[in-house]
């Protein structure tokens, strides 16, 4: 592993209007890496993903990919850089179809056969997205449209992929699935991942490394291996704990 | 039986002006969820345009088309940037009013370079008729319909075909979406205000041999915005079919009813209609519940 992040987070601050969605976090990814920020409702997980993706600007602190600042930047010359956010609750293009989505998620690709092949590639890691491609994308179920929205996050061949709740609404055995897919675009695609989730245990199984949040502060961080074995995840986040604090 | 059809024809080219215009409103509309109420002044600044470039400058009437379209796409773009980007975000009213607002200074401009005088223009088209058995049909009329027609397949092909196109549907489906794909939303919110303007342009120039070029004219903008709601506000084959619904049920009832039903009679289809599918005749089913 290099010694400098690929993404890094320095005391960074945001709102919502007047309340604060996140307060002086701190972060850092790796190439290559998978890091997961693990939290309840409202610890602000999703706020950070926003503010790295440009859709919310920070009010303070610095944020920093292959070391240029970008905070701030619009959100269009983020993805440009290499940034790609995978929203939560999917938000694909309803009335386009499976190809057209896609297709915008190439967006700032200009080159036809690029965009071709690697539309193959991803119904390669997704066959049941061709079986669909030319129908419209509010049609496909839950776990299709999750697919859809993560292969047209990568449709732009991101360096860093932020992901938002992939395993929101799905049933078990497609959490599995989506998370198999997630390990092998990172090992196959080298891509980076910031994985934001409420599923503790599938998380930390997946990621390298783990930040814990809670309202809007990191409370704990460390390798996924460590914080599987720490007390408070196992009591808090897997639900293991014999005193039960709900 | 010939009367009718001829008063059709003339409701149908009238109707293509309306639903152009509506046309104008629903691109905006579906894209930003701004309704445009200047979207008549415009189409009337696009037919005092071609009467600078054709009457005054004497050009040729396919080469004053184009300046115009060029001049409306930018003078679009130009009013997105000026008028309504800088309150996006805030509440609709205040956009609403701003486009109104828009509307009025279009309107007295217009006043201030052109006059108040009813001028007109000749074009390739004008006092040419066209005969078909016992009907007689002017070339202007015809030329609205054509225009309308080409001008909707262009569209079409546009929406469904082009990268940019495409990218503006995205960008009315799911905004934030689209910002997470690197699309330039804000640049397509002008592109919009370009196209919305070019097609009310094309209206313009359409209309002005079959009508007087007057001041007055931005107040078509009102009779298209019934045609925009008849098609169910939204929908871009609505807008036109609203539109054309509209010129046929006024023409006819200008021809068969007393004086004074033909201003009425759209806004009684409208109403009917309304009653009877209140989502409009294209629109989705899609309500709110609350």
């Amino acid at each position: 592993m290099s010694a400098q992040p690929i993404l890094r987070l320095a005391n960074v601050e945001s709102r919502y209007g007047p309340i604060t969605a996140i307060r002086g976090i701190s972060l850092d990814l790796m190439p290559g890496q998978i890091v997961t920020v693990l939290g309840a409702n409202g610890a602000g997980k999703t706020s950070i993903l926003k503010t790295i993706s440009g859709v919310l600007d920070p009010l303070t602190g610095t944020i920093e990919f292959e070391g240029q600042k970008i905070q701030s930047m619009e959100p269009d010359k983020i993805v440009r850089l290499g940034i790609s956010h995978v929203p939560e609750g999917r938000e694909v293009f309803p009335f386009l179809s499976v190809r057209d989505n896609l297709r915008m998620g190439a967006y700032i690709q200009k080159d036809k056969k690029k965009i071709a092949s690697d539309i193959e590639k991803m119904f390669d890691y997704f066959p049941v997205l061709r079986e669909r491609q030319d129908q419209i994308a509010g049609q496909l179920s839950g776990g299709q449209q999750q697919m859809l929205a993560i292969s047209r996050a990568l449709m732009a061949r991101p360096k860093v992929l932020l992901l938002d709740e992939p395993s929101l609404g799905l049933s078990p055995l497609l959490v599995k699935e989506i998370f198999t897919i997630i390990r092998r675009l990172n090992a196959e695609e080298g891509v980076a991942i910031l994985l934001v989730e409420q599923n503790a245990r599938m998380a930390l199984e997946t990621a390298h490394y783990g930040y814990v949040l809670e309202v809007g502060r990191v409370v704990m961080h460390d390798s996924c291996a460590n914080l599987i074995q720490s007390d408070q995840i196992q009591e808090f986040y897997l639900g293991h704990g014999q005193a039960h604090a709900k | 039986m010939l009367d009718f059809i001829q008063q059709v024809i003339g409701g149908v080219a009238l109707g293509c002006v309306y639903g152009l215009i509506a046309l104008g409103f629903v691109l905006i509309y579906k894209a930003t969820e701004v309704v445009n109420f200047a979207q008549g002044e415009i189409m009337m600044l696009g037919a005092f345009l071609s009467f600078t470039f054709i009457a005054t400058l004497g050009l040729n009437y396919w080469l004053a088309f184009l300046l115009c379209v060029i001049c409306m796409a930018i003078l679009g773009s130009l009013m997105e940037r000026l008028v309504v980007r800088p309150i996006l975000g805030y509440p609709q009213f205040s956009i609403v009013m701003a486009t109104i607002g828009l509307g009025l200074v279009i309107r007295s401009l217009v006043g201030i370079i052109w006059g108040t005088d009813d001028l007109r223009i000749e074009t390739p088209f004008t006092n040419g008729v066209v005969k078909l058995g016992g009907l007689v049909i002017a070339e202007d009329s015809l030329s609205i319909i054509v225009a309308t027609a080409l001008l909707c397949a262009l569209l079409y092909a546009f929406f469904r075909f082009t990268r940019v196109g495409i990218a503006m549907q995205a960008t009315s489906q799911n905004m934030l979406a689209a910002y997470y794909m690197g699309i330039p939303v804000k640049r397509m919110f002008s592109l919009i205000w370009s196209l919305s303007a070019i097609v009310a342009c094309c209206a313009g120039i359409l209309l002005a041999p079959i009508t007087f070029i007057h001041a007055n004219l931005g107040f078509l903008g009102i009779k298209a915005f019934p045609a925009a709601v008849l098609g169910g506000f939204g929908s871009i084959p609505g807008a036109l079919a609203g539109g054309i619904t509209i010129g046929i049920v006024e023409s006819l009832s200008g021809f068969y009813l007393p004086e004074g039903f033909k201003d009425v009679a759209a806004y009684v289809v409208l109403l009917a209609v309304l009653l009877w599918r209140p989502q409009g005749l294209f629109g989705s089913n899609a309500m709110k519940k609350v």
